[in-house]
């Protein structure tokens, strides 16, 4: 394999800015930023709601959302497709090989992680806060906010990880968004094309470009969780 | 403006606790008015925590009951409570006060101004934006009870606040707390510290496995306790 | 609420930009035109596709999205009602398609040729002949590594009836020489070439393909390889939905003059890859 060729190849892509290419990178981010906003909407209050209340089955539910988050990117592209389709109960909405379709299966993928890990971390701080919140007057649901903002480094670091699971999946985005060129292609959908037309050194520098996409964000994450332990004490 | 009868005098009728199917607190009953400050002492285990927490509302009594002369339930109820570890919140010192306030309902000016306040007489100011988990032990204790001070307590409860810190940060807190009560303040407080109960106490409320065995004025208590197991305990001999 | 250290602020707002500026990237607005095509992975790889589609959208503004996919998924694709045409190259399949009432009519399109691609070392010694019956027989006599798409793809039909013809049953004859895949055109070269195997592919495909290795076309020529191309518009009977207008607009113009034109323009290193044939009877 020329290594040259490969970094050739991938600096040509991000220093030419052709067009075909950013829009496959904003696509990719697009959909991925957009399921872990929606993720992290509806996924940390329920995380945190789960983390303070108690009721018959609570265990089996935590011990479900652990194991979706391991939930295979194609299975949930599956499921998604199969409500989707023109020939599926959702068939109406025509959302199948949309961006919109690739946003709701990497929610799917997204959200137990976001809820398993704010559950972990809600749960953890509550039983430190637990008294004090109390005592002032937050008991029960009404103190969600308060345990959502100070974990909020823990919570970061949370919904990146989610991050990082999306963006690195092609299983979902592929079977539900079929891959359109300009329009459903990410960047793992684009190095599956180009890795199975043969030209490897363009698959790789699309490949090298995700990395470092990836990279920048484990960056962020860790900066996050040093200032996370600062004000931890 | 809330109406101002006082939530005051406490009365306990009869409140009695259990768990995990145990008696932790017989039915005790006290009354504590307004004004002074009341000692619960006695050795580990005699349920003094406990006692707090049901009247401060942490805990429901099994049985019997606790009543406040007026409404003193949910947010801006006017009794505050410390515990024996200090609960900071991931979040600067000022912060950490201007939270309770919002808590209890006061608007962003009023918690600016008060929180000021607090520093101020808790000598935190130039901590204010510091993260409060980075102070000392006693700084921290100190935030806790300038925190509940800044709600306007009538009644502040304390849970051993200063068995963990060092006596110099001790001192400190024991003349905060006298000043407190300067002020107005009732305040009731736990320790198994015999010095400072003596030092602090007004009146002595003395416990012994979950039952209230003396109440008296502290110095009558310290003079002469009615019972065999206060005698062992200021004797230095009861343990538990 | 409590006073938000500036960091956190940072960090939010730093978070929310992205997100805005990923989200900014607006999609197509909604009242763009556009249709859904179902079609094989051989059209997509070859890159014809990126050829004629911008053709088509300058002259009727319809942008077409192309799913790529096996031949049978494409028509299965069809079937459901997921896309307006389908366009893929397995004649029976595609009669079998129009016969369950999926579509009205089915038109030639084009057509382009198979060869069998194999290992410069050619273990079954079936280079040169343009036999591919003969070729393939060798083949399983010598048991020599073989790739098969194993997808339901137009390509693997053809590979099949080629077996068949050959007298050989596959499915029983089988062995661990035959290597079935279910990937596409450019996976199976890109296994083949890994493997030292030999390979059914569409011509076109072979010639934009860029990872050869030491891979060359050991078969071709055969009048058997022959592969064509037919464009189905899905039956609004069937599903409503489908847009019927520019569907048949899409149709037409492959058919047409215009469209046909299009597609024997397209050429990889002067090499045209597809054959208009639209007009030819009985293709």
């Amino acid at each position: 394999m020329d290594v040259g060729a490969i970094f050739q190849a991938a600096f040509a892509l991000v220093v030419g800015l052709d067009p075909g290419f950013l829009g496959i990178v904003f696509l990719s981010l697009r959909v991925t930023l957009t399921a872990v906003l929606i993720a992290a909407l509806i996924g940390l209050p329920l995380g945190a709601a789960l983390a303070l209340a108690r009721f018959p089955g609570r265990s089996a539910i935590i011990v479900c959302l652990n194991a979706l988050m391991g939930l295979p990117p194609v299975v949930a592209g599956l499921a998604v497709f199969l409500l989707l389709s023109r020939s599926g109960p959702l068939g109406p909405l025509g959302l199948l090989f949309t961006p919109t379709a690739m946003i709701i299966a990497q929610v799917l993928l997204v959200l137990p992680i976001v809820i398993a890990l704010t559950r972990q971390v809600i749960e953890d701080l509550w039983s430190e806060y637990r008294d004090h919140l109390r005592s002032v007057g937050l008991d029960g649901l009404r103190a969600i906010p308060t345990l959502l903002f100070d974990g909020r480094f823990a919570l970061a670091t949370a919904l990146l990880a989610g991050f990082g699971r999306a963006s690195a999946e092609v299983g979902a985005v592929l079977i539900v968004g079929g891959n359109i060129a300009g329009y459903t292609r990410t960047m793992t959908t684009a190095i599956t094309l180009e890795t199975s037309k043969g030209d490897l050194p363009l698959a790789l520098g699309l490949g090298l470009v995700l990395l470092s996409l990836t990279l920048a964000i484990n960056a962020i994450a860790f900066g996050a969780s040093r200032i996370g332990a600062r004000y931890a004490g | 403006m809330l109406s101002i009868t006082s939530i005051l005098p406490l009365t306990v009728e009869a409140a009695a606790f259990s768990g995990d199917g145990k008696l932790l607190v017989e039915p005790n009953s006290f009354t504590i008015p307004a004004g002074g400050l009341t000692v619960l002492l006695g050795p580990n285990g005699a349920g003094k925590s406990l006692t707090l927490r049901l009247c401060h509302g942490l805990l429901t009594p099994s049985r019997g009951a606790v009543r406040w002369a007026a409404g003193a339930e949910g947010r801006g109820k006017r009794h505050a409570m410390v515990f024996q570890k200090p609960i900071m919140l991931r979040r600067s010192v000022e912060a950490n006060i201007t939270h309770a306030l919002a808590a209890a309902g006061a608007n962003s000016a009023e918690r600016k101004a008060r929180a000021a306040q607090a520093l101020q007489r808790f000598g935190l100011a130039e901590r204010a934006s510091q993260p409060a988990r980075l102070l000392s032990g006693g700084e921290q204790q100190r935030l806790a009870i300038g925190r509940a001070w800044a709600l306007r307590p009538e009644l502040l409860f304390l849970d051993e606040p200063t068995s963990q810190l060092d006596p110099a940060a001790t001192r400190q807190i024991e003349e905060l707390l006298s000043g407190l009560v300067a002020e107005g303040i009732t305040v009731m407080m736990s320790t198994h510290d015999l010095g400072q109960a003596r030092r602090l106490a007004d009146r002595v409320l003395f416990l012994h496995r979950g039952r209230l065995v003396e109440d008296a004025p502290a110095k009558d208590f310290f003079a002469g306790p009615h019972s065999a197991e206060a005698r062992a305990f200021l004797a230095g001999e009861l343990l538990w | 609420m409590t006073t938000l250290p500036r960091r956190s602020l940072l960090a939010a707002g730093l978070f929310l930009g992205l997100t805005g500026m990923a989200l900014a990237q607006a999609p197509a607005p909604a009242g763009e035109r556009f249709i859904t095509v179902a079609s094989t992975t051989s059209t997509q790889d070859s890159g014809l596709f990126n050829h004629i589609l911008p053709l088509f959208k300058a002259k009727t503004g319809i942008e077409v999205r192309v799913i790529s996919q096996g031949t049978g998924q494409a028509l299965d694709t069809g079937r459901r009602g997921d896309a307006d045409v389908v366009f893929v190259h397995a004649k029976a399949q595609e009669l079998k398609f129009v016969e369950e009432g999926f579509s009205t009519e089915r038109r030639p399109v084009m057509y382009n040729d198979f060869v069998l691609i194999g290992p410069k070392s050619d273990p079954a010694g079936v280079a040169g002949t343009k036999d591919i019956v003969a070729a393939l027989k060798k083949i399983q006599e010598k048991a020599a590594p073989f790739v098969s798409r194993g997808d339901k793809s137009g390509t693997h039909a053809a590979e099949l009836n080629l077996w068949k013809v050959a007298g050989i049953d596959i499915a029983a004859q089988k062995g661990p020489w035959y290597r079935e895949i279910g990937q596409g055109m450019g996976a199976a070269l890109n296994t083949s070439g890994a493997m030292g195997a030999y390979v059914l592919s569409d011509r076109a495909t072979w010639i934009s393909f860029k990872n050869r290795g030491d891979l060359v076309i050991s078969v071709e020529g055969d009048q058997r390889l022959f592969n064509q191309y037919g464009v189905m518009s899905v039956n609004p009977a069937k599903h409503p939905h489908v847009k019927v207008a520019d569907g048949k607009l899409f149709a037409d113009w492959l058919t047409s003059p215009e469209g046909q034109k299009a597609i024997a323009d397209y050429k990889i290193d002067g090499q045209q890859l597809f054959f208009p044939n639209a007009g030819q009877a009985g293709a």
